[in-house]
């Protein structure tokens, strides 16, 4: 750890390592998040920009279950995940503003980050079109035996998709190493769960196709954590697969496009879920703990801001990819 | 050279191709036990065993995706569509996922898959079993298309395309597998993107692929009986092109038919009009002509069914008209 080592009683916590690593990769998120929202508004990021503040936890929690090898795919939310699996705040910021030193050279964008060195296998856009293809991953370790796992991320809307209950299936009568992790925000967009869905305890699902489920407070990160631990070891020693409900909230809007509350939720509601902030419960339980002390909390935040503005700095002044870009990537050799 | 039929060429070139690499395997419906609904993969689960020959249930979209994903982890699918008309209910992947993989990630996931099953009519299938898709995949930067008419490249493609490190569209043909003919022994590759004189005249080029070379060819024969002498050019590949031997044909006869199963609108007779106005322009004689299916959806009865499709007589009127002789 950095600044927060100072922390005087972090020796007597054995899981204070791992909770203050935790602890600084939510609030990296956060930050590089609010940072890309304002880079969006001053017109340096275009297109569609989907933010993850407020669920923080749910890909610090799970990542942090997954060996350095294993597989992670997203949906186009993604770029908390993408961070946590190791692409530095450069290469994801570069990517948002479209330059040649981003994590896909400025060809994927906000939605398409990817980093296949380190097992970072995507942003997909289309909603759910990504579900098989975390199932074919682990397809393809467990063919050739090399015992990485795969969590695939995706929202509560892709549930309703047909991609979604296909793959379910024959993970399950494949015996895939895949969990499939459903981050229940509530919303697809605009659209309350519940008015689409028949079944709203998406956990329930996993009856349909055999498979072993947990319901999980996306809220608090050592609560994912402990749940996708447990469905890693299935995956890792039983090859088998698993659904994970996490519910969780999304504090911004769908989009950078769209607005934080209005026709769909109301502003007490969000700020209600505002009062659950798993940055800060986690921060608090470290504070009580005396893993760490506010000064510490500070010293971890100013570092992690100068960070990111570092990456916004790096980004901006990240050339543009060449023309001849354009024609190259589309076959390989 | 031994004989075989257009089917047994494919499953030699599926068991060499699993043969030499061990991250090559067969996905799809009843290509297991049940040894493939056309017999493609017949005795390949007793070789290669139920991890390599993958019985899938009746889920194209999943399991095109759960391939492009084992393609993302290293390996060398191969789907196979039990015909290309339930291929649509999978084109997301094809196009979204197994297209722009490369792309989208900055050129870090290559994509080497091979989607392949049978495309076009057969006989007396009626609207939803007769399409022939390949404006459709020949469409999409990123795919490969090949659509082979005979049983020697239809092995030599596989071969190819199972090799290739980007997503290749294997068309093939019902009414193709049981066609015999040549088939070298062994290392055939044909390469993807190289179109093939199959019969050479000077009047007038007959440009075909799949299932439209024997059309073709029985049109060349007709016409000869007219002392008209005509170029059968198989295309073999419709992504990448070989524009190079369409030009070079129509350079030579001045005068071309293009002869394909789909649609006529934005069809692939429409690609290749357009390129040879655009390149051979100077040395056209007549306009392009284009005979393909009726602009209707495939109807069941014979007679009916006769008349959409592409036909010997009608390849002959074309011709005529190309020659001004009607």
């Amino acid at each position: 750890m950095t600044a927060t080592a100072r922390s005087p009683k972090k020796a007597a916590q054995p899981d204070a390592d791992l909770h203050l690593k935790m602890l600084r990769q939510m609030l990296l998120i956060r930050r590089f998040e609010e940072k890309a929202a304002e880079a969006y508004a001053l017109g340096k990021i275009g297109g569609f920009c989907h933010l993850y503040i407020g669920q923080e936890a749910v890909g610090v929690g799970a990542l942090a279950a997954l060996r350095d090898d294993d597989y992670v795919i997203c949906s186009y939310r993604e770029h908390g995940q993408a961070l946590v699996k190791g692409i530095s705040a450069n290469a994801v910021m570069a990517e948002l503003f479209g330059k040649a030193t981003g994590c896909s050279k400025g060809k994927g964008g906000s939605m398409h980050l990817f980093d296949a060195k380190k097992g970072f296998m995507g942003g997909h856009g289309i909603v759910g079109g990504h579900i098989p293809l975390g199932a074919g991953l682990a397809f393809a370790s467990k063919y050739l035996g090399n015992e990485k796992v795969c969590v695939c991320f995706f929202g509560e809307a892709a549930v309703n998709i047909g991609a979604f209950h296909e793959t379910m299936n024959m993970a399950s009568v494949w015996k895939l190493p895949v969990i499939f992790l459903c981050e229940n925000n509530r919303y697809g967009m605009g659209t309350a769960f519940e008015r689409v869905a028949a079944v709203t305890d998406i956990v329930e699902h996993a009856c349909s196709y055999d498979m072993a489920a947990e319901l999980v407070d996306g809220m608090n990160v050592l609560t994912v954590y402990d749940a996708t631990r447990r469905a890693v070891e299935r995956a890792r020693k039983q090859s088998q697969p698993t659904l994970l409900e996490v519910r969780t909230y999304r504090f911004m809007g769908h989009s950078m496009s769209d607005p934080l509350h209005g026709v769909y939720r109301t502003k007490d509601e969000v700020e209600e879920q505002k009062a659950r902030d798993p940055i800060t419960n986690l921060a608090n339980k470290l504070k009580e703990e005396g893993v760490i002390d506010q000064q510490g909390l500070d010293a971890l935040d100013a570092e992690i801001v100068a960070e990111v503005e570092q990456s916004v700095k790096f980004a901006d002044e990240s050339p543009d990819p060449d023309p001849d870009q354009l024609y190259t990537d589309v076959l390989a050799d | 050279m031994p004989t075989l039929t257009y089917r047994d060429a494919l499953n030699q070139a599926l068991r060499e191709e699993m043969q030499r690499d061990p991250n090559v395997f067969l996905m799809g419906e009843e290509v297991g036990v049940y040894q493939g609904a056309y017999k493609v993969s017949r005795g390949l689960l007793e070789e290669f065993g139920p991890q390599r020959i993958v019985d899938t249930p009746i889920a194209e979209l999943g399991f095109a995706g759960i391939g492009v994903g084992a393609a993302m982890g290293g390996l060398r699918p191969v789907i196979e569509f039990m015909t290309w008309n339930f291929a649509i209910l999978a084109l997301d992947q094809i196009v979204n996922s197994a297209a722009k993989m490369l792309y989208m990630s900055g050129g870090q996931i290559p994509m080497p898959i091979v989607f392949r099953g049978p495309n076009g009519a057969a006989l007396q299938l009626a609207a939803q079993h007769s399409q022939a898709w390949e404006s459709w995949v020949s469409h999409i930067p990123g795919l490969k298309v090949v659509a082979p008419a005979t049983p020697a490249d239809a092995k030599g493609l596989l071969k190819s395309a199972i090799r290739d490190n980007n997503p290749v569209m294997v068309l093939e043909g019902e009414m193709l597998y049981n066609l015999k003919g040549e088939v070298p022994d062994g290392e055939h590759l044909v390469p993807i993107g190289r179109a093939d004189v199959k019969r050479e005249g000077k009047d007038v080029t007959l440009i075909c692929h799949s299932k439209t070379l024997a059309v073709a060819q029985k049109a060349a024969d007709q016409l000869a009986e007219q002392d008209i002498s005509a170029e059968v050019l198989d295309l073999r590949s419709l992504r990448p092109l070989d524009d190079e031997a369409i030009l070079a044909s129509v350079r030579k006869t001045n005068r071309a038919v293009v002869v394909e199963e789909g649609w006529p609108h934005a069809g692939i007779g429409a690609q290749l009009v357009d390129l040879i106005q655009r390149d051979a322009f100077d040395h056209l004689d007549a306009p392009v002509q284009r005979v393909g299916q009726a602009d209707v959806p495939m109807p069941y009865n014979k007679h009916l069914e006769r008349a959409a499709k592409a036909s010997p007589e009608k390849v002959v009127a074309a011709a005529r008209r190309v020659l001004y002789l009607d």
